[in-house]
């Protein structure tokens, strides 16, 4: 059932031309009067970069935060593949019709359909703006944009620069934002962790930050605040998520009475480097991309120990062009981890080990190796540092890894979350990409986030609220200031044994073994239990060295694995709750010959979860989803 | 992967603040997985010093996939280590020998104070980017992508010099702390394009004034930076630079900037 608690805001009309009606409709705030509004945007990765540029150049003043020592730090840098568009520039049947569909089907439909209908349309406006930027997207000779293939889709959509297209397009936000820093309608603060938020007379008016240079605890108040602090795959520990990805923004937030929308919904990614050893710290990603030329196998013999070289054609089984043979190795990231999985665990992975090949020989041979390694060169580079093996020699040995979380704060039609003037864009809300996200679009949907919709709906917020100035001497603002510090010194004064680096690989093998890429009843009752005892440990016996009033990375670490136990405890009742497969969560229960088995009867909802205090179990509320649209379907990539 | 363990000795830059004065300290990192990388070698080292209750050594890092420009020291009097193009948190332990001795020190640069250990404060580079280091177009008044026709060789050249991550190892590097290999690598990247030709000779004139303000020395064309540049930026960008700044410098007087700048 629907609830009451949780109103979407989906303006109503025609799906098409929802989004322009809206914006007609939209209060403007205007141009005098905008200097007198003040929006905090925390993070600056896509979302947050281009969120903040763009309010800057609209004469909001804006204060921007993050954690790094440079707003180009941001882990949007990581993405390698590219940005889908609608453009059709390849006139292959592109819309953005087939844009929103393809997105829809690709997340199992468990993402709104209005939300999903807007990113497609305002794609193609991202792919012009961040061409005036000076993005350098690959060009074919007669000068036009190039394009390529990604999963879930059967056109070419996919903008992308060589497989760096995400340091492209944020230094193309960085540099946005830097203008407006230079004119002074940005304030930058860098080592800045967000710690709270602080709600004044029901709307969030600011926040209370770590400067973790000097330890001190700082107050800033503003008329809106902006999260855009990415996603929480370090949940896992190994992931292909930066060292500083935190869901400890967005976790706040959550304690202040935003909900939290399908914390399950997490994306495994099935092309990483595997895991080699115990002190491993991160895992490597090798774009999607690859697999345009690239074909996954594994050897059709059990315990197989010849190389791959020397392993005939006739026994070696392509199972993504044999099971999908419509989408072969391009089927969607969901579907290409779980079978990656299904075949290692019968015992079909490269060597015995967690692996399968992906493999150029084909493509070498069709194309040549120059041609391969102006597509993707950067990447085998990065294969062979990594491994010490060379990719155009030899397969390369893949396997899934925590990449990308569809799960975030719960926000309606306009971002904006449970706690009113609190809006959430980019991977830290759950709004676009249902139960899986297709590839090439976690940069569309930061960007659209923050060029094209927030500010409109800001300006909107803005002008149907009367918005008095508050000061960081209100109460409300030296209570978070009280509280931070007491749950700093709380953990400071713990003085255990083990280090902060210990509990949160502990954390990780649970969420991996009993949330990761198959969830069973009796396995999440059981991570549940253990996350318990790992809570209680660390609260006991956590080792901090150092000052909290100086720069102390240890201590940064362990607020935010604390805050991950939370979250993976909550993760784990999500997915126990959800009685059904849909995309990237796979109950083992609910299956048709390995393919998801949705329940739409009972489960065609979000999951948004409320905080009731410490030590008090979420409540669980959910936005029932229509699809008026696109038809309810089996999913099919066959 | 061949895997074996090695053992190697550390000599660190140790220093808790700008007020104290540092020192070096040795340090052994013991069984070292070869497929490891350095920084997971440091992690090791950390958790060590963790456990006996010392503070760890700080270094910057994030990604660990050579793309964030976090990471980045000396080793041996090499920015980023022994291995062409190669960032720090991507140099793996392969690389190594049992029994070797590394020498592991900051950036030393006057325009990067140090922070503590290993790490440096290089906001100096975010503020020659926001000098000049932007194409000035407004969210939402663009034309369409394919209305502004690049051509190929143009896009890539604009491409490579915009691959820069602003580590700072050409500083590092450089024996006159010069930081004319990041300012002309972002001068280069927009100036090759249509859209950033608009503004070169002013952003020239700004992004290189302001190179100088932040006290990073001249360039004396000895190539370190780029043989050390973990992204491989050639030097034929900071001929570019001079050219742009000599033909901005003699054409017409600098515009105002609106910023202070610092």
């Amino acid at each position: 059932m629907a609830n009451s608690k949780l109103d979407s805001k989906i303006p109503g009309g025609p799906i098409e031309t929802m989004w322009e009606d809206y914006k007609f409709k939209m209060k403007l705030v205007n141009p005098a009067n905008k200097k007198k509004h003040s929006v905090i945007v925390v993070g600056t990765g896509l979302a947050g970069a281009s969120a903040a540029a763009s309010l800057g150049e609209m004469g909001y003043k804006v204060k921007a935060f993050c954690v790094h020592e440079s707003p180009r730090r941001a882990h949007s840098v990581a993405a390698q593949g590219g940005i889908n568009a609608a453009k059709n520039y390849q006139n292959d049947g592109d819309s953005v019709h087939r844009l929103f569909y393809d997105t829809i089907k690709g997340g199992d439909f468990r993402a709104r359909e209005a939300n999903v209908h807007r990113l497609a349309e305002v794609s193609t406006s991202i792919i012009d703006t961040c061409v005036a930027q000076g993005v350098p997207f690959a060009r074919e000779y007669g000068g036009t944009l190039s394009n390529r293939s990604f999963g879930g889709a059967q056109v070419s959509r996919t903008f992308y620069a060589r497989g760096q297209t995400g340091q492209q397009l944020l230094i193309g936000a960085y540099s946005a934002m830097m203008r407006q820093v230079d004119i002074g309608q940005v304030d930058l603060y860098t080592r800045r962790e967000m710690l709270d938020v602080v709600v004044v007379d029901g709307k969030a008016r600011g926040i209370t930050v770590r400067n973790l240079l000097t330890g001190e605890i700082e107050s800033h108040e503003a008329d809106v605040v902006v999260l855009a602090t990415g996603g929480y795959s370090n949940v896992f520990y190994l992931s292909t998520n930066a060292m500083a990805c935190a869901v400890t923004a967005a976790w706040k937030a959550h304690k202040k009475g935003s909900f939290f929308a399908n914390p399950c919904y997490t994306q495994i990614h099935p092309t990483c480097i595997p895991v080699h050893g115990e002190n491993q710290s991160k895992l490597t990603l090798m774009s999607e991309s690859l697999r345009n030329d690239g074909r996954v196998w594994v050897p059709k013999n059990k315990n197989e120990t010849r190389a791959a070289k020397d392993i005939p054609e006739s026994e070696r089984d392509y199972y993504l062009e044999r099971i999908y043979p419509s989408f072969g190795n391009l089927a969607p990231r969901d579907v290409s981890s779980r079978q990656a999985k299904f075949r290692c665990d019968e015992g079909f992975g490269v060597q015995g080990q967690n692996a399968v090949y992906l493999d150029f020989g084909d493509a070498i041979k069709r194309y040549g190796e120059d041609k391969i390694a102006e597509r993707y060169g950067n990447l085998f580079q990065m294969y062979d540092k990594i491994t010490g093996e060379n990719p155009y020699k030899m397969p390369m040995k893949i396997y899934p890894a925590p990449h990308y979380t569809m799960g975030g704060l719960w926000v309606d039609y306009n971002l904006m979350s449970t706690i009113p003037g609190l809006f959430v864009a980019g991977e830290a809300n759950f709004s676009d990409h249902g139960a899986n996200r297709l590839g090439a679009s976690a940069l569309m949907q930061g960007l659209a986030d923050g060029y094209f919709v927030l500010p409109y709906t800001i300006g909107d917020y803005i002008a149907n609220n009367k918005l008095d100035k508050v000061s960081t001497d209100k109460t409300e603002f030296k209570d978070s200031k009280n509280a931070v510090e007491t749950e700093i010194s709380k953990l400071m004064n713990i003085k255990g044994a083990r280090t902060v680096e210990s509990f949160h690989k502990e954390l990780g093998r649970v969420m991996w073994d009993k949330c990761g890429m198959s969830r069973t009843e009796a396995g999440l009752k059981d991570a549940i239990k253990t996350i318990g005892k790992i809570k209680e440990e660390f609260w006991q016996n956590v080792r901090i060295p150092g000052d909290a009033a100086d720069m102390n990375n240890e201590l940064e670490k362990a607020g935010r694995v604390a805050d991950y136990i939370e979250l993976g405890e909550l993760m784990c009742r999500d997915a126990l709750e959800r009685q059904e497969s849909c995309g990237g969560h796979f109950r083992e229960e609910y299956q048709e010959n390995g393919e998801a088995k949705r329940d739409d009867e009972k489960f065609c909802h979000v999951a948004a979860w409320e905080w009731n205090g410490a030590n008090k179990p979420q409540t669980r509320n959910t936005e029932e989803l229509k699809f008026e649209n696109v038809k309810l379907a089996t999913r099919s990539y066959k | 992967m061949s895997e074996k363990n090695i053992n190697i000795t550390l000599k660190v830059w140790r220093q808790k603040n700008q007020r104290e004065s540092g020192s070096f300290k040795e340090y052994v990192a013991k069984n070292v997985s070869t497929d490891a990388s350095f920084l997971e070698m440091l992690d090791a080292v950390n958790e060590e010093l963790i456990s006996k209750g010392d503070d760890p050594i700080a270094f910057d890092h994030d990604c660990r996939e050579g793309i964030c420009g976090s990471c980045g020291f000396m080793i041996n009097g090499n920015a980023h280590g022994p291995l062409k193009s190669t960032t720090v948190c991507q140099l793996h332990m392969r690389n190594f020998k049992d029994g070797d001795f590394l020498t592991l020190e900051p950036w030393r640069a006057a325009a990067f104070p140090l922070i503590k250990d290993l790490t440096v404060d290089r906001s100096a580079l975010d503020r020659i980017i926001r000098s000049g280091g932007y194409i000035s177009v407004n969210t939402g008044n663009a034309p369409d992508g394919n209305a502004i026709m690049i051509p190929k060789t143009a896009a890539d050249e604009a491409f490579n010099a915009a691959t820069c991550i602003g580590c700072g190892a050409c500083v590092a590097s450089c024996k006159n702390a010069s930081a004319a290999l990041f300012t002309s690598a972002k001068i280069s990247h927009l100036g090759l394009l249509p859209q950033g030709e608009v503004e070169k000779e002013k952003r020239a004139l700004s992004m290189v004034g302001q190179m100088d303000k932040e006290g990073f020395g001249a360039c004396t064309s000895t190539g370190s930076c780029s043989a050390s540049c973990p992204k491989d930026i050639s030097l034929t960008n900071i001929a570019r630079m001079n050219r742009d700044y000599m033909k901005a410098s003699f054409s017409k007087k600098p515009e105002t900037h609106s910023g202070d700048g610092a």
